[in-house]
């Protein structure tokens, strides 16, 4: 990829940047509606504190608990990351194994399909049992299973549904089947990898709040919004929920901007012609 | 071997014994089993012998078996019966070997690598060495003249510099053979005359053999030296009309009567074959 080279000319930062202000506006305009009529419903009907806060005071909250929060957000984080990475790895690198053997995929893909289908957060006590009441590494089993089916089932698809007409090109070619695998599954597969990613990076960090939550005693998320929620300092439950989501929007967008990284050449992420 | 006053204008100095056709068709069948008790003939009893630096056409009326041919010579599918030689070796063998370079009816080329990656796929499949790819990428855009593209990708060509660039690609190895399966029926007429002109210009520089697949009459009289007409199913060998226009063709070869003449010949001949 050495030669790449922008194919088209690039317009000035300035320029470019107000285009992208442009083009958020809407949805900084909503959101700050939005914000502003909850704020208002609750000082105009005084709705109380417990059952809906005021924005204002979840921002209080924030402020106030920050460096609890962030200590606590800092293990929940690193379960959800942890868990992220083994289960993508895991699920690449087996969709990757069967790929390659027709056979073992047949044979595996409606295991894969039904296995997804099941509540796996409903198995977290298991695999507390199985890997220590207090291990980090139990946290993570869960995100990982959690992330690990979309991932693989994703990935299969992204390495199977290739042009049949690309495949015949690297037949006349007389390309062995790793040559097809790196010059041509592979990155078709990447696309489909990185959507099964995206939404990998949300799963993982629910998973982690749910493991937080069927977990011991630790300084996590989880741990605080259940102790928060029952002492009844639901602006402390609204704050943790604030952060746990920008938390997980970073995450997401990370992973989002390595795909803009990997391939510059996609349809979602071409720039219009000049 | 026939013996054709219009050969290219710059034979490949090849080592090609000029008796020695380059594809060599004996009584081959293609049938489909279309699964339960029902089968297609594709193609039956196809006998076709096609020389060194000859461009043939193959001619028919869609589902006659025409890009079926092409696929069996290419070793893409392989024959029910019969015999076919190419190069002198089973189709198997001369894919393995590399004897041949196709174009598909779309461009097929691949999103994520630029024009010039494209290019050089069949070299980094074959094991060329980087800067040889790179040379070799940028002498074959010369001479589908995109040298300036190399660093496009292929969406930002239109659909015929996409389909020069499939031409780049399948020559940059210098296969002695090129099949191609209705390269330009995607175009518009202009830019399918354009494209006329430029493979016509491009194959005088390389030589070799062309075998070209299309349903437009016009577009294989203007192009080659035989046109293969082709009834529909079962896909046979009606006739093969021999082209006698002078090289090198040009805009005008379009409209001497001897052009017309011929275009005349191969739409009777396709008539018959649809009587037949």
């Amino acid at each position: 990829m050495s030669e790449f080279a922008p194919p088209l000319p690039e317009t000035s930062l300035a320029r470019r940047a107000l285009a992208r202000l442009r083009y958020y506006l809407p949805t900084i305009v909503v959101a700050l509606v939005v914000l502003l009529a909850w704020e208002l419903i609750v000082r105009v009907f005084n709705i109380r504190q417990f059952l809906l806060p005021k924005p204002s005071s979840i921002l209080a909250a924030f402020g106030e608990q920050q460096s609890i929060l962030l200590d606590k957000a800092y293990n929940t984080l690193r379960s959800a990351v942890g868990g992220f990475v083994l289960g993508s790895g895991l699920g690449i690198g087996v969709a990757l194994v069967t790929a390659r053997w027709v056979t073992l995929r047949q044979a595996m893909m409606p295991f894969a399909i039904a296995a997804n289908s099941v509540p796996i957060v409903a198995f977290s006590p298991i695999l507390f049992n199985w890997f220590g009441p207090s291990n980090p590494f139990s946290w993570m089993a869960i995100v990982a299973v959690i992330v690990f089916f979309p991932v693989m089932i994703n990935t299969v698809r992204g390495l199977t549904l290739v042009d049949p007409r690309a495949l015949e090109l690297m037949r006349s070619y007389a390309a062995d089947d790793f040559k097809i695998l790196f010059a041509l599954r592979i990155p078709n597969a990447l696309p489909f990898v990185f959507s099964a990613l995206r939404v990998a990076t949300v799963l993982s960090m629910i998973g982690a709040v749910v493991a937080d939550f069927f977990g011991v005693e630790r300084a996590t998320i989880g741990k605080y919004i259940t102790q928060e929620s029952a002492s009844f300092r639901f602006q402390n439950t609204w704050a943790a929920i604030l952060l746990v989501s920008v938390i997980g929007i970073l995450f997401y967008l990370l992973v989002a901007l390595a795909e803009r990284m990997v391939m510059p050449w996609h349809v979602s992420i071409r720039k219009p012609e000049a | 071997m026939r013996v054709d006053a219009s050969t290219p204008p710059i034979p490949k100095s090849d080592a090609q014994t000029p008796a020695a056709p380059v594809v060599s068709i004996r009584g081959v069948n293609k049938i489909f089993e279309t699964g339960g008790s029902e089968s297609v003939v594709a193609v039956q009893d196809i006998n076709l012998e096609i020389g060194a630096n000859e461009f043939v056409s193959l001619i028919g009326p869609s589902g006659c078996g025409k890009s079926t041919l092409l696929r069996l010579i290419a070793d893409l599918l392989t024959p029910t019966s019969g015999q076919l030689l190419v190069n002198g070796k089973p189709p198997r063998q001369a894919r393995l070997g590399r004897d041949y370079g196709f174009v598909f009816q779309a461009a097929t080329l691949y999103d994520w690598r630029t024009v010039s990656q494209n290019v050089q796929l069949p070299l980094e499949i074959m094991g060329y060495p980087p800067a040889r790819r790179a040379a070799r990428a940028r002498e074959m855009l010369q001479l589908v003249e995109l040298e300036k593209f190399g660093r496009h990708y292929p969406w930002q060509l239109s659909g015929g510099m996409q389909q020069r660039v499939a031409i780049a690609r399948a020559l940059a190895f210098e296969p002695p053979l090129l099949l191609m399966d209705e390269p330009f029926g995607a175009l518009d007429e202009f830019t399918r005359e354009r494209m006329n002109m430029e493979l016509l210009k491009i194959w005088g520089k390389t030589g070799g053999t062309v075998i070209f697949v299309t349903h437009s009459i016009a577009e294989a009289v203007f192009l080659s030296n035989r046109v293969v007409v082709m009834s529909p199913r079962p896909g046979r060998i009606t006739k093969v009309v021999d082209i006698g226009l002078p090289r090198p063709r040009t805009f005008e070869t379009r409209e001497d009567p001897r052009f017309f003449a011929a275009v005349t010949d191969v739409r009777e001949s396709l008539r018959e074959a649809y009587g037949a």
